[in-house]
């Protein structure tokens, strides 16, 4: 995470938006491909996302954002597609970790009162998300210790290179 | 001694130590690391960036499954990649013939108490014989074969009890798909499902690993069932007596929840589009007509799978307008279901047989659906846009269901045909 205060618009999905919406397998030809893959990204649940998307934006979702397959492009493709960060009631666990593992940001929060195109601020130090259209404030759940350490370091692969294996903190 | 959970013991062992409490993080040894044809490269990539091809793990497989044999020339690159780093690394490579990686991974490589981690969501399928499989992406994949370790957070787990025996023509699918609607399709998410009971202590290992093979779809990191008699004597059918432990939950252990069905008063139910928890009786969508039925998969694809669909169609025939095909979910399997005659009925029935492997269920190739078409498919997923079209549409079901459909050309309740 480069910056710690993002600033986009907002592109709101419903809930169960799955990775077959964002990638699906109909389009599983171009996994080894992925910028022509980022551009289908999200194209089942909005066929218009992926050619209006402008560097920075967010995407918003409901529940269980990201649910479904293991497909790691999923998260990597709304990335490449220049999003800033994922922010959603909740993640399904396979997108969650992969979004982390690949330095996209997946922040919970209570995202019911986002609308469509409202401006946003995502601010990864103070925890919160600001609504500036709406003059909301919402704060976000702190993401886990050992994903914060996993992020740190620049993600999974880099984290290994640098410790020669997982130097994780163990918490109980 | 701290009474855990199948989840928390088999955790606690590989990571070391003698008891984990749901929440803690933990560094586990893996036993099996698996990738398939659509995560592999990417993985590949990983391996790579991690600084070589030399993998720690006791065990890595590559399996070609998803579209095999390869339907487009990316694809053909793509698994090409595959069988390259097979050879450099000295990874198994399972390679276009032997069908589904979760179907193969208990038919020839799971182990009670294994931890089993895979780039497919539906690793968690190995539960079903008593290991701790959970689906990941390739980086972390990658990193477990490569180190031999990985993360995980110990998980609550969540007990399914279950009572009696299930009724005719009612399956394991309809007991699946009745515990995802009543949790919802976020219900168990960070979660281990753990199925006990008399009702499931009497279930042949087919149906286990239906059960567990959709633990994922409540959200859950893996579903579980201990290791007993069944298990033993699916290894020892397998040629892999050695490989049996038993392994059990301990008394006492601490749940999150638990949750009670009565296998008797189950029901064949359907899982309608778009969420695999939008689960209603068969009968209540009744008149649905029905333009392709899919029997296979990592769900529903196994021999017994097919023996139940083969006691619906036997001596019938498909409606006209519904195409009826049927995916073995691997060579073993295939080659059973020529042994006893079962894939005579299915093209007696007016039904298409394909080679092993995914097929159509994850949209790639045999078997897109069309704008606007139903299929009714024995797999896990209902997705929009699941089996190659955003337009189509998925209902799940049991093989019995299924097979009912292809003969009546309309959703319909297997016990009324």
């Amino acid at each position: 995470m480069s910056e710690a205060v993002l600033h986009g618009r907002a592109w709101v999905f419903g809930d169960d938006i799955s990775t077959d919406h964002i990638a699906p397998g109909r389009l599983f030809h171009l996994r080894t491909d992925l910028p022509e893959l980022a551009k289908h990204v999200l194209e089942d649940a909005d066929p218009g996302f992926a050619a209006a998307v402008q560097p920075g934006d967010f995407v918003v979702g409901g529940r269980n954002f990201g649910l479904g397959s293991s497909r790691e492009h999923a998260p990597r493709i709304i990335k490449l597609a220049g999003v800033g960060a994922v922010l959603a009631q909740s993640f399904a666990r396979i997108f969650f970790r992969n979004a982390i593992n690949v330095g996209l940001p997946a922040l919970q929060c209570d995202t019911s009162q986002v609308a469509a195109g409202d401006e946003l601020e995502v601010d990864l130090l103070a925890g919160e998300v600001r609504d500036l259209t709406r003059g909301l404030v919402v704060p976000f759940t702190p993401l886990p210790e050992v994903m914060v350490t996993i992020l740190d370091d620049g993600g999974l692969v880099e984290h290994v290179r640098k410790h020669g294996g997982f130097a994780l903190p163990q918490s109980r | 001694m701290t009474a855990l959970t199948l989840a928390e013991k088999i955790l606690a062992a590989k990571a070391g130590l003698d008891a984990v409490e749901p929440g803690q993080i933990v560094v586990a040894d893996v036993d099996l690391a698996i990738a398939q044809d659509g995560t592999g490269p990417l993985a590949i990539e990983q391996i790579r960036a991690l600084g070589g091809d030399r993998l720690r793990v006791p065990r890595a497989i590559f399996f070609i499954d998803h579209a095999a044999p390869s339907p487009r020339a990316e694809l053909s690159d793509a698994q090409a990649t595959i069988r390259e780093f097979c050879r450099e690394s000295g990874a198994e490579l399972s390679d276009v013939e032997m069908g589904v990686c979760h179907q193969r991974v208990a038919e020839d490589h799971a182990r009670p108490g294994d931890l089993v981690i895979g780039a497919d969501s539906h690793t968690c399928t190995a539960g079903g014989l008593g290991a701790f499989g959970t689906g990941m992406g390739s980086t972390d994949v990658a990193v477990g074969m490569a180190t031999g370790k990985t993360w995980l957070r110990v998980p609550e787990t969540l007990r399914i009890e279950v009572d009696g025996e299930l009724p005719p023509l009612v399956g394991a699918k309809d007991l699946m798909l009745t515990v995802i609607g009543t949790l919802g399709a976020d219900g168990a998410t960070y979660k281990a499902l753990e199925f006990g009971g008399a009702g499931v202590e009497s279930l042949p290992m087919a149906a286990r690993l239906t059960l567990a093979n959709m633990a994922v779809e409540a959200g859950a990191k893996a579903g579980l069932i201990g290791a007993d008699e069944v298990t033993r004597s699916y290894l020892e059918e397998r040629g892999r007596a050695a490989d049996w432990r038993p392994l059990a939950a301990d008394p006492g252990a601490a749940y999150e929840a638990t949750h009670r069905f009565a296998a008797l008063g189950l029901v064949p139910v359907v899982a309608a589009p778009h969420t695999v928890d939008n689960v209603h009786p068969a009968a209540e969508l009744a008149g649905t007509r029905v333009d392709q039925v899919l029997i296979g998969t990592c769900t529903n694809g196994r021999h017994d799978d097919l023996r139940a669909a083969a006691e619906v169609l036997r001596g019938r025939r498909r409606a006209a307008h519904t195409r009826l095909i049927v995916t073995p979910a691997s060579r073993d399997v295939y080659r059973a279901a020529v042994a006893d005659g079962l894939i005579d009925v299915f093209l007696d029935a007016g039904g298409l047989v394909t080679n092993p492997g995914c097929g159509a269920c994850v949209g790639v190739h045999e078997g897109i659906l069309a704008a606007g078409e139903v299929c009714v498919s024995t797999a896990n997923r209902n997705f929009k846009g699941r089996m190659g079209n955003p337009d189509g549409h998925i209902y799940l079901a049991s093989p019995y269901t299924a097979a009912a459909a292809a003969i009546a050309g309309e959703i319909v309740d297997p016990r009324t045909l």
